[in-house]
């Protein structure tokens, strides 16, 4: 039970996948519109996680090694499917707002590189933890932003307008410069009260071992 | 012809896949350390975008079309796209050893870039001709071009200023690319139609 909880406050904090291990950069900043949209991603982000994560540790025995990125991006492709027949069906508007980052959730680094990481050699529950907890650390950063974004650029939160009359709000930080922007402040801003540095890793959207830090390729090389 | 010339021009400024679409943003960020790097990565995602459009577009027209198999959709590209990449590094390696050499290292990393996916999704959203599709799946990676050389620039000036220790990294990069990405959106406008 104390390992469980450590593997979620290791997602949710230490390792969060926004801010630490700055990855799925595209619908963190493409999504977050609103805080509602940005929730919606969150929440469908989440779910692919856990179930890949399930599934792939599942498998870790039977797929064979050398195939291994193949399966996973079946196995992520199809529950990504899922998500997506199931918003089409019962939140139609979410999935209208959303668009095409709903099938890019497929090439979320995020769910690549926990299955590569963790899923690959851990247990089935253990992966299902670590699911959860970065599926939640991903949506608490995301709705954080998404909440920022809205104030500032709509003068709301999740809807509800509070800026009315002579103010008018900040219109370009629901435009694309404003998304880097405020993610930049607020990742910079998070550095500071934690004291740290958020280092730029040379593997891009690589999905090999991004979490140790240190890419295959160039290791190789 | 007009119509092709609007494609390549919206694409590239207006609608730029890295700075008003957010696609690729991972490797945008990641490799854009560099002008060789950046220029390497782009190289490989303009070629690997381009077929991916063609490969992907006849996928769409005579297999999942007649089939009705629409709801496939993102399983089977992303699946042709991973495909794709190996063969075309297979092929490179084997005939044109002196591109592999250039833009081989790359090619792995291009299989998890969005922007491939999304321009293959959006060829078919769009209601792309085939012709069409392949001119925006090159714009798409000429914009992601563009955007990846500009940045490495700023990047390498970047690198000599004296940051607060809490913006070294990331942070600075993203501000960074906001002033980009605001300089971009004086294009809008410019196609209107």
């Amino acid at each position: 039970m104390k390992k469980s909880f450590k593997i979620l406050q290791n997602g949710v904090l230490n390792e969060n996948p926004t801010f630490r291990m700055v990855l799925g950069m595209c619908p963190t900043l493409a999504v977050t519109t609103s805080a509602e949209n940005a929730l919606g991603m969150g929440l469908a982000t989440t779910f692919v996680l856990i179930g890949s994560n399930v599934f792939i540790s599942m498998l870790r025995k039977i797929i064979p090694d050398k195939i291994r990125i193949p399966a996973y991006i079946t196995v992520i492709a199809g529950f990504v499917t899922i998500i997506e027949l199931m918003l089409k069906a019962y939140l139609p508007e979410l999935n209208e707002s959303l668009g095409l980052f709903i099938p890019l959730i497929v090439v979320n680094c995020i769910i690549m590189a926990r299955a590569e990481a963790y899923a690959n050699k851990n247990t089935v529950w253990d992966s299902f933890v670590d699911g959860l907890g970065m599926g939640i650390g991903f949506t608490l950063s995301l709705t954080l932003i998404g909440t920022v974004r809205e104030i500032l650029g709509a003068g709301s939160i999740f809807g509800h307008t509070f800026i009315k009359g002579e103010m008018q709000p900040i219109l370009i930080f629901l435009l694309p410069p404003g998304g880097f922007m405020i993610l930049g402040f607020l990742m910079g801003l998070i550095n500071k009260i934690t004291d740290r540095t958020t280092p730029i890793r040379n593997c891009g959207s690589c999905p090999m071992n991004c979490v140790e830090r240190v890419c295959e390729k160039e290791v190789e090389a | 012809m007009k119509d092709i010339i609007i494609i390549v021009f919206a694409t590239i400024f207006v609608e730029n896949f890295v700075l008003s679409k957010f696609l690729g943003i991972c490797s945008f960020l990641g490799v854009s350390k560099n002008l060789s790097d950046s220029i390497g990565m782009s190289g490989a995602v303009v070629f690997v975008m381009t077929i991916a459009s063609a490969v992907t577009w006849l996928v769409q027209e005579y297999i999942l079309d007649p089939l009705s198999m629409q709801y496939l959709q993102t399983i089977t590209f992303i699946l042709v796209i991973a495909a794709l990449v190996q063969v075309v590094e297979i092929f490179m390696k084997k005939s044109l050893p002196r591109l592999y050499k250039a833009l081989g290292i790359y090619l792995p990393l291009i299989t998890t870039n969005c922007a491939v996916l999304a321009v293959a999704i959006l060829n078919i959203q769009r209601d792309y001709t085939f012709l069409e599709s392949i001119v925006f799946g090159f714009s798409g990676g000429v914009s992601y071009m563009v955007a990846l050389v500009i940045f490495a620039g700023i990047r390498e000036r970047l690198e000599l200023c004296d940051i607060p220790e809490c913006f070294k990294g990331f942070p600075i990069s993203l501000v960074a690319a906001a002033f980009v990405s605001l300089a971009f959106m004086g294009f809008s406008g410019l196609f209107a139609g």
